[in-house]
């Protein structure tokens, strides 16, 4: 009988990443509802230091998956050694993060499994005993409310930045464990030879707390250096519409929409943005948005928590220099 | 090089999405129906390599008859040949079945390389390139931005955007590639491409014809089942910053979200 919440930690270079967190305060949420217990399950190269946090945040117990071969991920080691130890421990529930990692992983490790998946999932439930998940789908323009059919454990990858991080808790304490698992060099099939870090430092659009974002309205490339400036007094990362990317003035990477990134930060900011249902696709779950457009008819209006209609050449400067008193 | 590329129909992304009566299937009458925008990174990509080393490009899509105009599409732009898996029983079917009949088309075939797109714009899922490739035994690269396969046409490296950084990943073939935005700019079909893709061969497969028993698909063999689609949460009304000039209204919008939305 299949027990227990699960999820998979996410870390890179020894570093747990915020996503684990999120994950972490949620299956303990879920697992309290199905009164079951969390067990986390960390893989990596040397991260067994990294388990007494996450009893902080709610793990009941830690299961350690340490070999080099674990370090960097790659697909086949990490689901070669999930799936040995889901099969052995049975969980009912089994959940990773929806960032580039997760997803990549979440798919393999399902089809190994043979089971059902529901992808970035915005809110969970248990219901007759059942994880049930909302998720968006054609781009958020309508909610799908799911559930699993003779497939266990059921499993679901959770957008990054929406579930709530418990209050860490340094009482709390896991019994941590050593996986057992069987690991072949002939199961590295994929070799990382190389990262290019960006050198910028920015946050990435899928992770920042705070996007201030440009469109059509912009003009120019050379305009952006205005967001830049805001973005810099507020703590903000800098994104763009479809129309900026395609006509050149940012790289892909900047996107925000459905065919690009899809962001939930704090705060966001739309600046000679006109919100077509795209771009919308790709904010809508942002906690606080703000639309700056000189055209009043423009849909972003109808999505925006605070409007300013006037010009954003005007506005964003002069906003830079307010927001200079607060923060 | 053997190049197969999968591809299926979503609405085109400017449709108004309208959700049925019985609150379990969005309505189709008005829809306009485009190859999925992902997939056609795949398409431009597997002729891209096409015409560095050779070889041939098979386009695979699955879904109702209709899907045969995109696979003409993708022939039209330079692809050799195509096949439709179609059968009503696949009507409904999640994404774990779907990959299953796919598999079952392509796991005969010769490949060097299979291309999906990261994943379909309607359902956002993306877990069919991975079930796929799970299915075959082959590696996955997913959510790729570049591709270069080695002179001898043994292996690949590919780059792949992760949060703060780019991977560079190098994997032997065969392989599965799953296309994220950025990899490549699509052609369009010429007029000359047009006519070709008429006498290209295009052949049709059911499930039977591929060995599968249509109890395994469609809705009632769905793992992840459908309880209700609803329209997208609303979002409370919001306000229009009020101001004489930009300027007031900048300062009255920094007080605001510092003291009312408290973000900053």
């Amino acid at each position: 009988m299949a027990q227990g919440v699960w999820t998979i930690a996410e870390q890179r270079d020894g570093e747990i990443r915020k996503i684990t967190y999120e994950l972490v305060s949620e299956g303990r949420r879920l697992a309290d509802a199905l009164g079951q217990e969390l067990t986390v399950v960390l893989l990596g190269s040397n991260v067994k230091d990294k388990a007494a946090e996450l009893a902080h945040y709610g793990a009941d117990k830690v299961l350690v998956a340490a070999d080099s071969r674990l370090e960097p991920y790659t697909t086949d080691t990490y689901v070669s050694v999930i799936s040995q130890l889901v099969k052995a421990g049975e969980p009912a529930v089994l959940l990773l993060g929806a960032s580039v990692q997760g997803k990549d992983l979440a798919g393999r490790l399902a089809a190994r499994l043979d089971v059902a998946m529901a992808q970035d999932c915005t809110a969970f439930a248990i219901e007759d005993g059942n994880l049930v998940a909302i998720r968006p789908i054609y781009a958020g323009k309508a909610y799908a409310k799911v559930t699993f059919d003779k497939s266990w454990p059921q499993m679901a990858t959770a957008r990054p930045k929406v579930m709530a991080i418990n209050e860490p808790d340094p009482s709390r304490s896991a019994e941590v464990m050593d996986a057992v698992f069987t690991l072949d060099d002939a199961d590295l099939k994929t070799k990382v030879v190389g990262t290019v870090k960006d050198e910028s430092g920015k946050v990435d659009l899928t992770e920042a707390d705070k996007i201030v974002s440009g469109g059509r309205g912009m003009k120019g490339p050379e305009n952006y250096n205005i967001l830049e400036e805001l973005a810099d007094v507020i703590g903000a990362s800098v994104g763009a519409s479809r129309s900026a990317v395609d006509a050149g003035w940012r790289p892909h990477s900047d996107q925000v929409g459905q065919t690009g990134k899809v962001v939930s930060p704090n705060l966001y900011v739309a600046c000679g943005i006109s919100g077509a249902i795209q771009h919308l696709a790709g904010m809508s779950t942002s906690k606080v948005i703000v639309a700056i457009n000189k055209d009043e008819d423009a849909p972003i209006f109808q999505k925006a928590d605070y409007g300013v209609v006037a010009d954003l050449f005007d506005v964003v400067p002069a906003l830079t220099e307010e927001a200079k008193k607060y923060v | 090089m053997n190049i197969i590329v999968c591809l299926k129909q979503v609405p085109d992304t400017e449709t108004q999405i309208k959700i049925g009566s019985n609150s379990k299937s969005i309505l189709t009458d008005d829809i306009k129906w485009v190859m999925n925008p992902y997939d056609e990174f795949g398409v431009e990509e597997a002729l891209r390599l096409k015409e560095k080393h050779g070889g041939e490009v098979t386009v695979v899509g699955l879904g109702p008859k209709r899907v045969t105009e995109s696979i003409r599409t993708a022939l039209a732009m330079g692809a050799d040949k195509g096949m439709l898996i179609s059968d009503e029983a696949l009507e409904g079917s999640d994404s774990l079945a779907n990959a299953k009949a796919i598999a079952a088309a392509v796991k005969d075939l010769e490949y060097d390389l299979i291309f999906t797109g990261q994943r379909g714009v309607d359902d956002d899922m993306g877990v069919v390139g991975a079930t796929l490739a799970d299915l075959l035994n082959i590696p996955q690269l997913s959510l790729i931005v570049k591709v270069e396969v080695s002179a001898d046409g043994k292996s690949v490296r590919v780059e792949r955007p992760i949060e703060g950084e780019t991977l560079v990943i190098e994997s032997t073939l065969p392989a599965l590639i799953t296309a994220q935005k950025g990899l490549n700019e699509p052609r369009y079909a010429s007029l000359p491409g047009i006519m070709k893709a008429k006498k290209k061969p295009l052949e049709e497969k059911s499930l039977a014809d591929l060995g599968l028993n249509s109890a395994d698909f469609g809705e009632g063999a769905r793992k992840l089942k459908i309880l209700e689609l609803t329209p997208p949460p609303a979002r409370a009304a919001g306000k229009i910053v009020e101001g004489e000039t930009p300027q007031e209204k900048a300062a009255q919008l920094a007080k605001l979200l510092h003291e009312e939305a408290k973000v900053f």
